[in-house]
């Protein structure tokens, strides 16, 4: 059961997406995002519906794939439209029984904000099904090196990441034997109530913990026999290179972005009342 | 010029009760001499705390000597601007395989000591190609190390290693946590890098099998080096192995057994077909 998670879901597949430098996914990703958010007009949902189908299609990627993301927000999702939907009392009032009133603009906004965070999943679970987490790491680094001058360690904190990633697996497996291990000795993590389940949680974790640290240890030798000392003067053996179709992919996007803008701002597409 | 050298090398640690205050000082070496020239297969034999991974991880400057000194390839582990020199020239293999590989792909893992010493990219992957040959796994270099067997991450970190490009190489109890297989998997992989590239090979083990191909063998008991020699000269020494808790390969054994028994064996027989001739040779 415990080996179903999986973090930093990857869809292996050989697309156009796929190959993308990840800085421009990283940067894309964000640039659609908040052209959703400063979007207000049907007109630029129907842009942006068009360009995710697009992307989608270009990615190779399985509809259901990125469906199963959105299964994690639907509490957020129906939360947002419930609250967005009866505590809106400006506009025309459209329904109103007992203490419930539903207004045109509660019901507009309801609708763009459940539009919002449905694209925001995909256009965010679509950037790590087609990037590695390695890829994905990498390409944090370099964007955020320019911190580096504030003293923030960017490099370390994408080591980090990164041996995380590595690390996930094997602690997953090493859960199990534990586990494995005290259900052997008699320990109960079935039955109880929540509290007691908690509790019964202790004598997995805590060897769990302390295995943790000593893999730790070894491999923070290993690293230093290695000649690990940091991030200076390393070299890297896949750099990052921009290429003709990250440039593309650049231009693509922010012609979407302005395309959308203009649209919401000149033909906002009236019909009823969005 | 000696690959590694030790005078007098002491390694002492401070021993703490569950307050942490001082109780103690814990000496781990005690006068240690050592010296292994280039090209050479030395093996360290002892039992668990004999001493012999402190001294290993003396030699990759992890520890430095509190007295005496150790050299590798002529520079003194004590100083700190030679670290980095010092833990290129003596790469080192750890006994747990999954703790030692850090890349999240077996060629990515096989770049990261590259990758550290600052070496242009094309020639990390020319390394890494090389590195991989070497030990047999560059099929697998795209591969996630979370797959491969317990012997096969053993060899990906000895190409890791030997992507650093180093004189010595330093393997402590590098098949501890292995089945047979894979036990003789990286052993094989040992010997034909030694062959291949020249490289001075010293392992750390409680197996005395391996050391039977060794040129010279060291036996730690207690952070002392209690006996040194040929294989051939120590494995004659049955009864004194028996002492230091280490179990002399099956073969040796039974000829000790025989020629105790009053046949006309030769002592220090390491290998079954030398057996075998002795044996024939009797009647």
């Amino acid at each position: 059961m415990i080996r179903e998670i999986t973090i930093g879901q990857y869809y292996p597949a050989d697309s156009v997406i796929h190959r993308l430098d990840p800085r421009v996914k990283i940067v894309c990703t964000l640039l659609f995002l908040i052209s959703l958010f400063v979007q207000n007009s049907l007109s630029g949902y129907v842009i942006a519906t068009l360009f995710l189908v697009f992307v989608i299609r270009a990615s190779k990627v399985p509809f259901r794939f990125i469906v199963k993301g959105l299964k994690a927000i639907i509490l957020l999702l129906m939360f947002t439209v419930v609250m967005n939907l009866f505590l809106t009392k400006e506009g025309a009032v459209l329904l109103h029984f007992w203490i419930f009133t539903i207004t045109e603009n509660g019901l507009r906004i309801s609708v763009f904000m459940a539009i919002r965070l449905i694209y925001l999943i995909i256009g965010s679970s679509l950037m790590t099904l087609t990037t590695t987490p390695n890829a994905l790491t990498d390409g944090i680094e370099s964007l955020l090196r320019p911190l580096n001058r504030f003293r923030v360690p960017v490099h370390e904190v994408a080591m980090i990441m990164s041996i995380a990633l590595r690390f996930i697996p094997i602690l997953l497996e090493e859960t199990d034997k534990i586990m494995k291990a005290q259900i052997a000795r008699g320990a109960d993590l079935e039955s109880g109530n929540m509290i007691q389940r908690t509790k019964a949680m202790v004598p997995i974790l805590v060897p769990l913990f302390v295995s943790a640290f000593r893999r730790a240890n070894d491999l923070a030798l290993a690293m230093e026999a290695r000649c690990y000392c940091g991030g200076e003067g390393r070299t890297k053996m896949k750099p990052l290179v921009y290429k003709r179709q990250d440039y593309a992919a650049y231009v693509i996007v922010v012609a979407y972005v302005v395309l959308a803008f203009v649209a919401g701002r000149f033909a906002p597409l009236h019909i009823w009342i969005f | 010029m000696e690959m590694i050298r030790a005078r007098e090398l002491v390694y002492e640690y401070e021993q703490r009760d569950d307050e942490g205050n001082v109780i103690g000082m814990n000496r781990a070496l005690d006068e240690i001499e050592l010296d292994v020239r280039p090209g050479q297969f030395v093996a360290i034999l002892g039992h668990n705390g004999s001493g012999k991974s402190t001294l290993a991880k003396h030699m990759n400057a992890i520890l430095v000597p509190t007295g005496g000194t150790m050299w590798v390839n002529g520079r003194d582990t004590k100083d700190p601007r030679e670290l980095m020199s010092v833990r290129q020239s003596a790469g080192m293999v750890f006994q747990n395989p999954d703790n030692q590989i850090i890349g999240t792909i077996v060629e990515e893992d096989v770049g990261f000591g590259p990758e550290n010493l600052g070496v242009p990219t094309e020639e990390i992957w020319r390394r890494v190609e090389d590195g991989l040959k070497s030990v047999g796994m560059l099929e697998y270099r795209t591969h996630s190390p979370n797959k491969l067997s317990g012997g096969q991450k053993q060899r990906v970190a000895i190409a890791g290693v030997i992507a650093m490009e180093p004189e010595c190489i330093v393997l402590d109890e590098p098949t501890a946590m292995l089945d047979p297989v894979g036990r003789k998997e990286v052993l094989r992989t040992v010997q034909e890098l030694r062959k291949r590239k020249n490289v001075t090979v010293i392992l750390i083990t409680h197996y005395m099998e391996e050391a039977i191909d060794a040129d010279a063998v060291y036996v730690m008991e207690g952070g002392h080096v209690v006996m040194q020699g040929t294989p051939r000269e120590i494995f004659s020494r049955v009864d004194e192995l028996k002492r230091y808790r280490l179990d002399v390969p099956q073969v040796t054994m039974l000829a000790e057994e025989l020629r105790k028994g009053g046949l006309d064996i030769p002592k220090g027989i390491l290998r079954r077909e030398e057996l075998v001739q002795a044996i024939c040779r009797l009647s």
